[in-house]
């Protein structure tokens, strides 16, 4: 500490000098893969692009911890906690919502590609006009009395989840001047342990805005920002009525299975890769 | 690649990324922070503040807790949602409030093994933070258990009173999570399961 600190939302900067930050940090990271560094898997926590992080981030490094027993279970959903109709974000109001309708669909995954079953899904996103129902979204675009933008659903026998919503549209935000996010819609997940829980955020394939947005590039790795974009499949899209998008989600281990297999070496070996 | 468990591929972890600022209308629920409703005999409440390294309270954190019942016993129950009333599930969510403020109505969580300190699991999401980090809320009563405990042992001094809650007089508990500074509380990393072979 001891220097002053930047105002963390002053959206002084303009994109020019956010890029340059942000192409810094990139070609460091390729230079450091280059020279033998292991590939990053996760954003990084301490990335000054995202104006908002540069206070909110521990400066400690994460402290190894292996998972005692209440850390090795999840806390179990079910349907006593989300009814059938909650993933269709379509027919929450008394009309259709505007924008392109879209069927998302794809599995949840641990790290042994096993499916997560009977698991919470949460999703949460902005309307077709980049506006979020959030009273603290000031965004000058119109809200839509047929959309909400939350959906949940608990994964089927194979991790299978699956939302009917609308596309959600770019949204400008002030991180810098003129900042926009790319269109993105929020997931929220369990595993079957609590050290799986993720909070992350999946985006359209050929978005123009990746380049330009801080919260995407703070995955400084091209394969790792590519895990969190959607592929469009005609297959999936319904004649029509709607386009159909696949984005598969993987979380990490689980460590309970390996505990019971006495595979820590092992798997300890490769599992950066 | 002698066994079948090695044959398996592995598959790398999908990115996690920042929770953002709109998740206010979405994951927060009703009775989300009441493991158990307010004033049940036994209940306690767990209450602090988050803040960031200025030391300001961050209004726009969610926290997640999951623990053991009173017995230790691990919860299968569902129904953290959509809750009964009456079944204690071990998880609740709960925003903060505009003064970094959070509260959980729960249990004392109760051993999960002999001899082991109780504690209740935590994950800390905010606007700001681009992953969401682990922690721990040890009960302060069992020195004991405390000493004997594998992560804390590995702290030093300083660094490990940032896990331990408060009791307070009317029998809450304290703990408050500070994302940087001085008395950053430690988080975890429970990625590297060649952490664990030493």
């Amino acid at each position: 500490m001891g220097e002053p600190v930047k105002s963390s939302d002053a959206a002084a900067d303009n994109q020019a000098i956010l890029s340059r930050e942000i192409r810094d940090i990139e070609e460091s990271y390729k230079a450091s893969v280059a020279a033998g560094a292991p590939a990053e898997t996760q954003p990084r926590i301490d990335y000054p692009p995202y104006r908002s992080s540069i206070l909110r981030h521990p400066t400690k490094s994460l402290h190894h911890a292996d998972p005692e027993t209440i850390e090795l279970h999840s806390p179990a959903f079910g349907h006593q906690d989300v009814h059938a109709l909650e993933s269709n974000l379509t027919i929450q109001h008394g009309g259709e919502p505007l924008g392109e309708r879209m069927i998302l669909k794809g599995k949840v995954l641990d790290g042994d590609g096993r499916p997560v079953t009977g698991q919470l899904v949460e999703i949460w996103q902005a309307n077709s006009a980049g506006r979020y129902i959030h009273k603290r979204d000031q965004h000058p675009a119109p809200l839509d009395p047929n959309f909400t933008g939350v959906g949940r659903c608990i994964t089927g026998p194979d991790g299978s989840y699956e939302f009917l919503t609308i596309k959600p549209g770019a949204y400008p935000w002030k991180n810098h001047l003129n900042a926009w996010r790319p269109a993105h819609i929020h997931f929220s997940l369990f595993g079957t342990e609590f050290t799986q829980r993720i909070v992350t955020q999946m985006y359209f394939p050929g978005d123009q805005l990746f380049p330009l947005d801080p919260i995407y590039q703070s995955i400084v790795d091209q394969g790792a920002r590519d895990r969190l974009v959607a592929t469009y499949n005609h297959d999936l899209t319904s004649p029509e009525w709607a386009l159909g998008y696949e984005w598969d989600i993987v979380l990490t281990g689980p460590k309970r299975t390996w505990t019971e297999n006495e595979a820590y070496g092992e798997q300890g070996e490769d599992s950066e890769h | 690649m002698s066994t079948e468990k090695t044959m398996t591929e592995k598959l790398t972890p999908t990115p996690g990324q920042t929770v953002g600022p709109f998740f206010g209308y979405a994951l927060p629920y009703e009775k989300g922070g009441e493991l158990l409703a307010p004033g049940t005999p036994g209940s306690i409440r767990l209450a602090g503040t988050v803040y960031d390294g200025n030391g300001e309270p961050i209004p726009d954190a969610i926290l997640e807790i999951w623990q053991a019942d009173a017995a230790g016993n691990v919860v299968t129950e569902t129904g953290s949602l959509v809750r009964d009333g009456y079944t204690f599930t071990g998880f609740g969510r709960a925003p903060v409030g505009n003064t970094g403020k959070y509260t959980f109505t729960t249990v004392n969580p109760g051993a999960t093994e002999p001899g082991k300190a109780p504690f209740i699991a935590m994950a800390v999401f905010a606007r700001g933070l681009m992953n969401r980090l682990f922690t721990r809320a040890y009960l302060p009563e069992d020195t004991e258990a405390l000493a004997n405990d594998p992560l804390l042992a590995s702290l030093e001094p300083a660094r490990r009173k940032t896990l331990i809650a408060e009791r307070l007089a009317d029998g809450s508990l304290h703990f408050d999570v500070r994302l940087q500074g001085e008395d950053e509380t430690v988080f975890l990393d429970f990625a590297s399961p060649a952490s664990r072979e030493g």
